[in-house]
């Protein structure tokens, strides 16, 4: 008998899935031209993927709550900006943000064990604001809110990123890369058990699961992430100080997830793709902009809590009349 | 026979209330062991502490020899003690052989190996053997939330089933099934004894009790009030009592 893995089948489907999915992500700045606006929307929109990836593996497959995820982005820019600025290289600065982000992630994860739901929320909030408030204060190392500039561009190999498009690029690798590494956690057993917390957690500790060592997991992954994102956004914005990433940041990428579909692998892509492109094209109304998500966001919690990705889904079933795709299992 | 389970002067308070109030019990290796009492005695709360979900306020339980008091339940799990709920546990939003996998991966390997290896043939080929046996194998694929309530309970029985447990608990397994499939489900209780697992039951089906179990104990207000054969509980003037009143 043909041996079984936790993954899934190479089939055509998934295949092609790959194919649109990289060209899309290596056209856009064939699509959009030498536009070095256009190019950094390209550019956040990427990064907020790859916060909002992490976020979805604590939140939407875990089943926890994190609203200190602006706070581990801070960590990350705050760590890759201050080792350049000291003049070692991005890759360090990287490293070393990753590192601190899985801590804090580890850190946060604990109470997750006593803790659920509003009240997980509310003490991951306050680990947020802490982190935000010692970036606002320790201004001797952080700056405080004089900020950090000239955060350089960095170079991979000794040849310099310098223009937005490489820039783009390197971001969009990131991407790629981390795409594949959450498909393989969540396609492995760590998967499984992960939505085992997540649909039952008694019951999944009654087959075995050990629910401390998978929530920590979970939160130090989805930090990770976002320390990752962090530390791209400090390279992509070369100016950050602690009002970049506001605890309130991260009730939006909350946002960016429930619209883009919580639970769900092409939620974390959806949802920050369609929020950050009608973010920046109503800059014009200002906070009024707010008020617009805040009744969309409410409409959607009522009427279709499984988010966009789940109108996806009836598309598939009523439209071409076959089951929806599922990325993960 | 070597006694499985040993539970002594087991008792768990909750402010007030003696749920337990110092139980002893055996379980014997390889047999059916009924557990009745009337609504409120606590069958359910011994087996809360006994998986520990619960900690007992004091006494101790002994699983093959070795103190399992105060291990956390993913821990008695792995040492072979599976069980049921009354009211089906499963996770809905699962495939029902993702149900079934989750009943073992956590059982083998260490934390890292379950990420790393990644061949799961054994594992599967053994869901879909049970999956057979039970009687479900047709609805492998589908979400466990769109089983009916009797297939959910045999997806419960059939998780704990994964993992090779040396002792099974099942809590009120025939609540709430009608009466073919709980003559299955007896059946396949029966069954699985003949190949060597213990059982303790908890039930309140008089007839499958009296036919299925090989001894019966009965508690009444958190304390053990009889023991023996099915005939012996049958004619025991305290136990009638407990049920009909004096």
């Amino acid at each position: 008998m043909m041996a079984v893995h936790v993954g899934r089948k190479w089939t055509v489907r998934r295949v092609l899935r790959w194919a649109f999915f990289l060209a899309v992500v290596g056209c856009i700045p064939i699509i959009l031209g030498e536009s070095s606006y256009h190019m950094y929307v390209a550019t956040l929109i990427c990064i907020y993927i790859i916060t909002i990836m992490g976020l979805n593996l604590t939140v939407g497959y875990t089943g926890q709550i994190s609203l200190a995820h602006a706070a581990f982005m801070g960590l990350g820019a705050y760590a890759v900006a201050l080792t350049m600025l000291n003049g070692y290289s991005f890759w360090l600065g990287l490293l070393l943000g990753v590192l601190m982000t899985f801590g804090a992630g580890l850190l946060v994860g604990l109470p997750s064990l006593r803790v659920k739901h509003h009240y997980l929320a509310l003490v991951t909030l306050g680990f947020g604001t802490a982190i935000y408030l010692l970036l606002c204060n320790e201004d001797e190392i952080t700056g405080g809110f004089s900020g950090l500039t000239g955060i350089p561009r960095p170079s991979i190999f000794g040849l310099p990123i310098s223009s937005d498009i490489a820039y783009y690029y390197l971001v969009a690798g990131f991407l790629v890369m981390l795409t594949i590494i959450s498909l393989w956690i969540l396609n492995s057993r760590w998967g499984r058990a992960f939505k085992a917390i997540r649909e039952n957690e008694t019951r999944a500790e009654m087959v075995g699961v050990n629910p401390l060592a998978y929530k920590l997991l979970a939160f130090a992954i989805g930090a990770a992430y976002a320390g990752i994102a962090g530390g791209l956004m400090a390279q992509l914005m070369k100016f950050i100080d602690p009002t970049s990433f506001p605890p309130e940041e991260s009730f939006w990428f909350l946002l960016m997830l429930i619209i883009g579909g919580s639970g769900r692998f092409e939620g974390a892509f959806i949802g920050p793709v369609i929020l950050t492109i009608l973010q920046e094209s109503l800059r014009g109304i200002q906070q009024l902009f707010f008020v617009f998500f805040a009744a969309i966001a409410l409409l959607l919690i009522i009427f279709w809590p499984s988010g966009l990705a789940g109108l996806l889904d009836i598309f598939f079933q009523k439209v071409l009349k076959r089951p929806p795709p599922r990325l993960t299992k | 026979m070597n006694n499985i389970l040993e539970i002594r002067g087991l008792r768990k308070k909750f402010y007030q209330l003696d749920a337990l109030a110092g139980v002893d019990l055996d379980v014997r290796e390889g047999e059916i062991l009924g557990l009745i009492g009337p609504n409120g005695s606590g069958k359910t709360t011994l087996l809360d502490c006994i998986t520990g979900i619960q900690r007992p306020t004091a006494g101790e339980v002994r699983f093959m020899g070795q103190r399992i008091t105060g291990m956390k339940p993913h821990t008695i799990y792995r040492l072979g003690i599976g069980r049921t709920f009354q009211l089906v546990q499963l996770f809905p939003e699962m495939t029902v052989l993702d149900n079934m996998l989750m009943g073992i991966q956590e059982s083998k390997g260490t934390l890292l190996t379950r990420l790393f290896r990644r061949d799961e043939t054994d594992d599967i080929n053994k869901a879909l053997g049970l999956l057979e046996f039970l009687n479900i194998i047709h609805l492998k694929d589908e979400l466990a939330k769109n089983l009916s309530y009797g297939q959910q309970k045999l997806l419960d029985i059939g998780m704990v089933l994964m993992s090779d447990p040396k002792l099974i608990m099942l809590d009120e397994p025939l609540a709430g099934v009608n009466p073919t499939l709980g003559k299955e489900i007896a059946a396949h209780i029966a069954e699985l004894n003949r190949q060597g697992c213990t059982f303790l039951i908890v039930e309140h089906n008089m007839r499958v009790v009296m036919n299925l179990c090989h001894r019966v104990a009965v508690l009444d207000h958190g304390k053990k009030i009889a023991e023996g054969t099915p005939e012996e509980i049958q004619n025991n003037e305290q136990v009638l009592t407990a049920y009909f009143g004096g």
